[in-house]
This record gives structure tokens, C-alpha cells and sequence, in this order.
């Protein structure tokens, strides 16, 4: 089932812009950091976003979480680990991690360690486009683009253009599979 | 993605899709390297016992830091001051690591093949870190990962390895991985340090260095064992550089740039000369930096597989 499509997204992003720069009076010290994959991709549009609004250009990061995981051992397929691409200095940021579903929190926990491996930031926040629920770890967004209610067993699914050739968001039960994406 | 096996001993049969698989996560940890903090956690918790019964200083450092960098707990035993010089049979000391609750070996021997006993006997993850005359994976790893940062694919790229192929493990496991990535591999020295039958790997055989030069795109230099020429497989030093030695006046001759490597330590002006070792286009300095990330690479997808 689509719970948002194409146009929703957007409207969604262009708000979360909106309210990044709302809460953040000193945009120079702002700085994006977007989870891979999707997270990545989103920071992006979010940067272009806020470019438009105030004509500011704010740092975007890239992280990968992969080696932080606390299932990396005994999975029958291992993730793959991918670089992080973190361009600027994190020290006495305002920085703005970004990804797309906030499920259980464990990805965010992973994230946060990560990111300290890196620096000492002024500040960390969490924006996510979609909040599922079914927290296994004390984490709350700060900034959240739509609350989808669902069960532990449904999953899901955020695609982007970027990587899966379609803006949509999915509610998908146990059973079915979504087949498009990669 | 998972390797196929659990343990490296050798790059003969590996398939492309693991080496790449190796090489693209060794990228990323070279990232890992360029930070400020060059720790990060995936074995957290593991113990990780260095088996070098061989003298090595460049490579043990190599796997130790590696190991350290991803927060394994390292022991390290050398040959001189461990209980295998008071006669202890392998077996016995693969069961006493056994016994210690090790996750992982890194072995270096004097003779081919500890590394797949070991494999055998002990239920850790077993890593070659050479073996005789046999094979040396990560040592062919880390010169594939240079290559390809260098030349984006290894796909019909013209390596000549040069010196001692007779007795090198490096050159073997070079010549396994090289092939299996696409590449077009030479070898060249003098006939008493070619192994026969070399041709059955797939390699071409040069006696002559000015021959292959013109037709290469790298120079994989071998060290020469200084104690080689003792036993007679060449004259003598100076002879060894007149006819093999890489020298700038013999690269010059071909119409291109030659990349220069080297698995180290270097004979400057023996093997290879001073000006080539420091010059532009070696990239020795290259392969001892890839050849941490290659060794985090391997130990990572050994150590956090099911």
C-alpha cells in the first residue's frame, strides 16, 4: 500500500526545510549528515532546499554505519561496507543526522557512535522522513516528516529516484514483496 | 556478501567476485586510515593470535595494526622466543590455541602448506600470512589494490614481475590473483631463479629485462635474498644488477611511463635503483599504506561472518 507518493515527499522535505532553518538561527554552523544510503540521498534534497530558501550552502556528509552495527556478527549476509565521505570538520557543528525510517533506533545508536569516532560535535539531531515506531533503544527525531502507525511485522519501504528510479513510500505486510527495489 | 570460504591460505581459486569483494571493502577502509580516530570497532571482543614462526617485521606490523584498528586483541608470538624453539610439534601448538579460545590465526612459515593444516585443526579463522615457497595472499592483495587505484581495472593490464620467482611467494600468489582479475602476467630473471614449468601458470617468461620492458605497463621488483647468491643461483651482486637490476636508463626505453613496485625491503641498487624506488612513478610507499587496509579488509569479512 503507497502511503505517500511523489508529491508528498516533497511538500514533506520542503517542510522539514522549512523547520530546520526555523530552529537553526546560526545556519553557519549547520551541517548535514545523511545515513546510506537513502539518508544520503535525502540530506541532498534537503541542502538544495534550504540553498533555496536562504541562499546558504550547508555541508552535507556522508555516513556509513556498517562497521557500528551491533548485528554485524553471525548475519548469514554480511552488509557491505561502504566509505564515509565527511568533508568538513564535525568539531562544534550543529550537525543533523539523516535517514529515512526511524524503526527500532539501533541504526541512530550506531550512528552517534560513529559520528563521536569523528569529533566532538556542539550538538547532534535526528531528522527522519518516516517515524514507524517500535523503538528497542531510548531515541527520539527531533524533526519527523510523516508518523506511519504500524504493526512489528510490516516493513517499510522509502524509495527515491536516486537509487530506486521512483519517489514513493510503501506499507508493506510480512507477505508481500516489493519487487522494484534494489 | 560473504567469501566463499572461512579462511585465506591462498589466491589460487579464489574467485574475481571475492577479490573485488576484498578490494572494494579494503577501500573503504583506507578512509578509516585517513582520520584523526583510526579505531573502529567490528572485533571488538575477538582475540586474534600472530603465528610467525618465520622472521617478518614490515608484514607482522602490518596485521598487528590492522588487527588493532579494528579493536581485536592481538598476541603475537615469534619464533625466537616461543616454546616452537624447544621442539613442540604444530599439532601441539594449534590445540594449545585451541585451548586458549583464539577467533583467529595469522600464520607465517617456513613451510608451504601450516596455513591449510592449521585450517584443519583449529576451528579459528586461519590467515596466510605466508607460507614456504607456496603463497603470500595479502601481500598480492594489497599490490592488486594498488594497481586498481592506479589503473581503475586490472583488466588486461601488463604486469612483469622481476627477480627471484623461483623462491617467491609473493610473485606466486601475485601471478594467481593477477590472472583471475584479467590481467596479462610476465615473469623475468635469470633461468636458475625461474621455476620450471612457470608457463603452466599462465605467465610468459622473459630472460631479458630490455625484451618485456617496451611491452608492460608495471614492474612488480622482487627482492633478491642477499643469501641466494651463496648458493650459487647467480655470481654475484653486481652481475645480478648489470642484467636484472631495474634501472631508470633501462624503463626510459619503453614509450610510456613504468609503474614501479616493490614488496619490500628494498636492496637499493641491487634489484632496483634509488632514483626509480623514490622516483614519480613507484608506488611502494602506496602498497605498505593498502596493505592495512587489505589486511583490515580480510580480517573484517573473515571475522564478522557466520
Amino acid at each position: 500500500m503507497q502511503v505517500l507518493d511523489a508529491k508528498g515527499i516533497e511538500r514533506t522535505i520542503n517542510r522539514l526545510a522549512h523547520e530546520l532553518v526555523e530552529k537553526h538561527k546560526d545556519l553557519d554552523r549547520l551541517a548535514l549528515v545523511g545515513i546510506r544510503t537513502r539518508g544520503e540521498f535525502l540530506a541532498h534534497r534537503i541542502a538544495k532546499k534550504i540553498f533555496e530558501i536562504e541562499s546558504k550552502n550547508i555541508p552535507v556528509g556522508v555516513l556509513d554505519i556498517t562497521l557500528y552495527r551491533d548485528d554485524l556478527h553471525g548475519r548469514l549476509d554480511q552488509p557491505v561496507l561502504k566509505s564515509t565521505e565527511i568533508l568538513f570538520d564535525i568539531k562544534d557543528k550543529d550537525i543533523v543526522l539523516v535517514d529515512d525510517v526511524l524503526f527500532t533506533g539501533r541504526t541512530i545508536r550506531s550512528a552517534l557512535n560513529a559520528l563521536m569516532d569523528l569529533g566532538r560535535p556542539a550538538r547532534i539531531e535526528l531528522l527522519v522522513l518516516v517515524d514507524r515506531g517500535h523503538r528497542e533503544l531510548p531515541i527520539k527525531a527531533d524533526f519527523v516528516g510523516k508518523n506511519i502507525p504500524t504493526a512489528r511485522t510490516q516493513e517499510v519501504q522509502v524509495h527515491l529516484s536516486e537509487k530506486d528510479g521512483e519517489d514513493s513510500i510503501y506499507l508493506l505486510n510480512a507477505d508481500e514483496e516489493k519487487e522494484n527495489r534494489t | 556478501m560473504n567469501l566463499q570460504s572461512r579462511h585465506l591460505l591462498g589466491l589460487e581459486g579464489m574467485s574475481k567476485e571475492d577479490i573485488t569483494l576484498i578490494l572494494d571493502t579494503a577501500e573503504s577502509f583506507r578512509e578509516v586510515l585517513e582520520r584523526p580516530i583510526k579505531k573502529v570497532p567490528p572485533l571488538q571482543g575477538k582475540t586474534i593470535v600472530n603465528l610467525f614462526f618465520e622472521n617478518s617485521t614490515r608484514t607482522r606490523i602490518s596485521f598487528e595494526l590492522a588487527e588493532r584498528r579494528l579493536s581485536a586483541d592481538v598476541v603475537s608470538f615469534s619464533s625466537g622466543g616461543s616454546s616452537i624453539s624447544k621442539g613442540e610439534t604444530l599439532k601441539d601448538t594449534a590445540r594449545n590455541i585451541e585451548a586458549m579460545k583464539i577467533d583467529m590465526v595469522v600464520v607465517r612459515h617456513s613451510s608451504a602448506g601450516v596455513p591449510h593444516f592449521l585450517s584443519r585443526v583449529v576451528q579459528a579463522n586461519v590467515i596466510n600470512a605466508g607460507d614456504g615457497l607456496h603463497e603470500h595472499p595479502t601481500q598480492a592483495l594489497l599490490d592488486m589494490m594498488t594497481l586498481r587505484q592506479k589503473y581503475k581495472s586490472l583488466e588486461g593490464l601488463r604486469v612483469c614481475i622481476v627477480g627471484d620467482i623461483l623462491h617467491s611467494r609473493v610473485a606466486r600468489s601475485n601471478i594467481f590473483g593477477l590472472r583471475t582479475m584479467g590481467a596479462e602476467v610476465s615473469v623475468c630473471g635469470p633461468a636458475t631463479l625461474i621455476p620450471r614449468y612457470i608457463e603452466q601458470l599462465g605467465v610468459r617468461v622473459y630472460n631479458r629485462l630490455e625484451d618485456v620492458i617496451p611491452n608492460i605497463d608495471v614492474l612488480n621488483v622482487l627482492r633478491i635474498q642477499l643469501e641466494r647468491q651463496k648458493s650459487g643461483l647467480f655470481p654475484s651482486l653486481r652481475e645480478y644488477h648489470r642484467y636484472f637490476g631495474v634501472t631508470k636508463e633501462k624503463v626510459d626505453k619503453a614509450s610510456h611511463p613504468i609503474t614501479i613496485m616493490h614488496p619490500g625491503p628494498i636492496n637499493r641498487d641491487v634489484e632496483l635503483s634509488a632514483d626509480l624506488a623514490d622516483g614519480p612513478h613507484s608506488v611502494i610507499l602506496e602498497q605498505v599504506t593498502n596493505g592495512v587496509a587489505v589486511r583490515m579488509s580480510v580480517l573484517y569479512l573473515l571475522g564478522t561472518a557466520q
